[in-house]
């Protein structure tokens, strides 16, 4: 065991499977020499050489294109994606074409793709740098879409992912990355693509929840937990697929649920998630589904996305007006 | 001011650009061989195997067409005008290096090795057509234009770090093509990673309605790469012959690990873009037209061999009813696949099903089973 940040647990899962599979690859815009603008790939070129660990032209979907490629021809691409924002430009890549080819293969060909990226917001990046765009990815058939809350499990689902045959898009929170500290085990391990986490036992309510939310709604239960609330936190971990048993058997068990998101509200994952338990779960309900999210407007960058991020006093508010309804 | 000599000129550098680029040809349309020491090189068996070829991709071409019309084929794409261009940079290239083709690319990928029947199940939409044994070396022809550029560039990095030996990765598109950022993507990471990539363009004129013209202020597309730092050449696309032979130089030059390469084919689409209810009329005339439809790849190339003794209408006909009976087989065998199924689809989006996967698979097993 050590203990080590978020972003030191991914770069920790990177060296192990550079380390245990030949076939793997790591590559996109200054993750070589440089070791990615955030350190995420710090020192592994110089551990496993250029052949392995390399820097590409700058286009994303030339990224997105090598990537099929290079899995074409038998190798596990870890490609990076600078920022979340810049992957519009690779859109078709991913949507339109490594998503798609098992299926368009009859299942003779894998695309075993990790597509790491860094969003979320709180550390006034220039504008689209960080926001969600989670909702949209995970619409996407064939492809999995993973974001870790805490170092533990940025280490054991990014070596899931990467030793997955499909492609998987991992989503790594940029606030987390150095704000967050765990002993995590040092050897290799797994965490499953498609079981999301009860990180708290509770009775009154559920908070459901997925990357930098989780922490805010831990401390949200912390809180109320003075004032003998019970409440249950469910860290999605996954958000396609939705760990649709995990959710139902919390909200089973208390009755009530807030769904929380960072990013803008229309046809979010949190939408998805109210609409997973009123389809299948509406008779276990109390009370309505509370949602907290952004508002649905263009994500306002800089110091100005302070005030438009959901904060722990909008949870808070949310969880007591569904407790108390 | 205005009288004072500017320190670029810049009229006489766009003047000057792709002035160097000039078709090569090998027989010219009149069926007059330019280069003689290239048709030197084979015999009169081997020139009838590349008519035979042209001829073949013709009839397909035929079949498909009356077959799209009977509603027997989904999608189709008409390759008519395009046969030496597609054939003879097809013939150029190994079973063992990877196609990466567009839509309408089919007699390639079927040249290639894919049988012709999973070529139509591909065209109704069934995924069987799509089933690649492990040893075809192709991806599903690509319906986004110039996405298998990129991948081409994937691909052909691949090649080079698994250091496989004279192995190259080729990908067509046409002149429309060459406009999309992926093109440009496609070339460059190739370019910049050295790896053994074959980038042809079929320029036959025209995307859908829009005329090569009006893609670009370029003068040749071929110029293209050379922002790149990749070499290129201009072929005349109606000239078997001449293709065949560039593309052979241009998979030599990239197998042997100089990087890649770009084809400009100078050809032209006889038919509609698709059979989907485009009509040329709307946007060609028939002035055009014309020159082009006498400039035929399959006349200029088989007046040659017939003059030379080496090939006559009999034998055309013959092989003409042999192909055709081939493809009729085809159909068969294409109406003989099982219809596809929802659960077959949802077996195919992971490897691992996920539940909701799970979910829709027992639930549409219950219904199937009905």
């Amino acid at each position: 065991m050590s203990k080590k940040t978020y972003i030191q647990a991914i770069t920790d899962a990177l060296r192990l499977e550079l380390g245990s599979d030949d076939r793997t690859l790591i590559f996109g815009e200054d993750v070589g020499k440089n070791g990615g603008v955030f350190r995420a790939t710090d020192g592994l070129q110089a551990e496993f050489g250029e052949d392995r660990v390399f820097d590409t032209p700058l286009a994303e979907s030339g990224i997105g294109g090598l990537s099929i490629g290079l899995a074409l021809e038998g190798f596990r691409p870890i490609p990076e994606i600078q920022f979340l924002g810049f992957v519009f430009e690779t859109l078709d890549s991913i949507a339109g074409q490594m998503s798609r080819e098992r299926f368009r293969t009859g299942g003779t060909r894998h695309m075993p793709i990790t597509i790491r990226s860094p969003y979320g917001g709180g550390t006034h990046t220039p504008e689209m740098h960080a926001d969600s765009l989670e909702g949209y990815l995970a619409q996407i058939p064939g492809l999995r879409v993973v974001t870790p809350s805490n170092p533990y499990d940025a280490k054991g689902l990014l070596i899931s992912s990467i030793r997955n045959n499909d492609p998987v898009f991992f989503l790594e929170n940029l606030k987390l990355y150095r704000s967050m500290k765990a002993d995590i085990p040092d050897e290799a391990y797994t965490v499953p693509l498609d079981k999301a986490n009860v990180v708290r036992e509770g009775t009154d309510i559920s908070l459901i929840a997925y990357s930098a939310q989780v922490n805010q709604s831990l401390k949200v239960a912390d809180k109320l937990e003075k004032e003998g609330i019970s409440v249950e936190v469910v860290d999605l971990r996954t958000l396609s697929p939705l760990d649709e048993e995990t959710i139902l058997k919390s909200v089973e068990k208390t009755g009530r649920a807030v769904a929380i998101q960072e990013a803008q509200r229309q046809a979010g994952i949190a939408a998805n998630v109210a609409s997973l338990i009123a389809e299948k779960g509406a008779l276990y309900l109390s009370a309505p589904v509370g949602r907290v999210s952004a508002p649905d407007t263009v994500y306002p960058f800089g110091l100005a996305e302070d005030d438009w991020l959901p904060a722990e006093d909008e949870i808070e508010a949310k969880t007591r007006e569904i407790l108390n309804y | 001011m205005g009288n004072e000599k500017s320190i670029v000129d810049f009229s006489a550098i766009r003047d000057a650009l792709g002035n160097d680029f000039k078709p090569v040809q090998v027989m010219d349309g009149q069926s007059k061989v330019v280069k003689p020491e290239i048709v030197a090189k084979y015999s009169n068996d081997q020139l009838v195997d590349f008519l035979k070829l042209m001829i073949w991709e013709r009839t397909l071409h035929q079949r498909s067409n009356a077959l799209t019309r009977q509603g027997r084929l989904g999608f189709y794409a008409p390759t008519e005008g395009q046969e030496a261009s597609e054939m003879g940079t097809n013939a150029a290239m190994k079973k063992t290096d990877v196609l990466m083709p567009a839509y309408r690319d089919i007699p390639q990928v079927i040249q290639h090795g894919l049988p012709v029947y999973k070529a139509f199940l591909w065209s109704r939409g069934h995924v069987l057509g799509n089933e690649y044994p492990e040893d075809f070396h192709a991806m599903p022809p690509q319906i986004i234009i110039g996405a298998q550029y990129v991948q081409a560039a994937g691909v052909a990095l691949g090649i080079k770090k698994n250091k496989t030996p004279d192995k190259v990765a080729y990908a067509y598109t046409g002149d429309g093509g060459t406009s999309q950022g992926d093109f440009y993507e496609g070339m460059n990471f190739a370019g910049a990673f050295q790896a053994p990539a074959v980038f042809i363009v079929q320029n036959n004129g025209y995307a859908i309605s829009v005329p090569r013209r009006k893609q670009t202020a370029a003068k040749t597309l071929a110029q293209k790469a050379v922002a790149a730092g990749i070499p290129s050449v201009q072929v005349d696309g109606m000239d078997f012959l001449a293709v065949y032979e560039v593309t052979k130089a241009a998979r030599e030059y990239a197998a042997a690990g100089n990087g890649p390469v770009m084809i400009e084919t100078l050809t032209y689409r006889f038919g509609p873009h698709t059979n989907a209810g485009d009509d040329p009329k709307r946007y060609r005339t028939k002035d055009e037209e014309e020159p082009w439809f006498d400039n035929d790849p399959l006349i200029r190339y088989r007046k040659y061999l017939t003059d030379q003794g080496a090939w006559s209408e009999e034998q055309e006909n013959e092989y003409v009813e042999q192909v055709k009976a081939d493809i009729k087989a085809a159909v068969k065998q294409a109406d003989d696949a099982p219809k596809q199924k929802m659960t077959d689809f949802l077996a195919n989006v992971f490897e691992e099903q996920p539940q909701n996967i799970q979910n829709q698979i027992t639930e549409f097993q219950a219904k199937e089973s009905k």
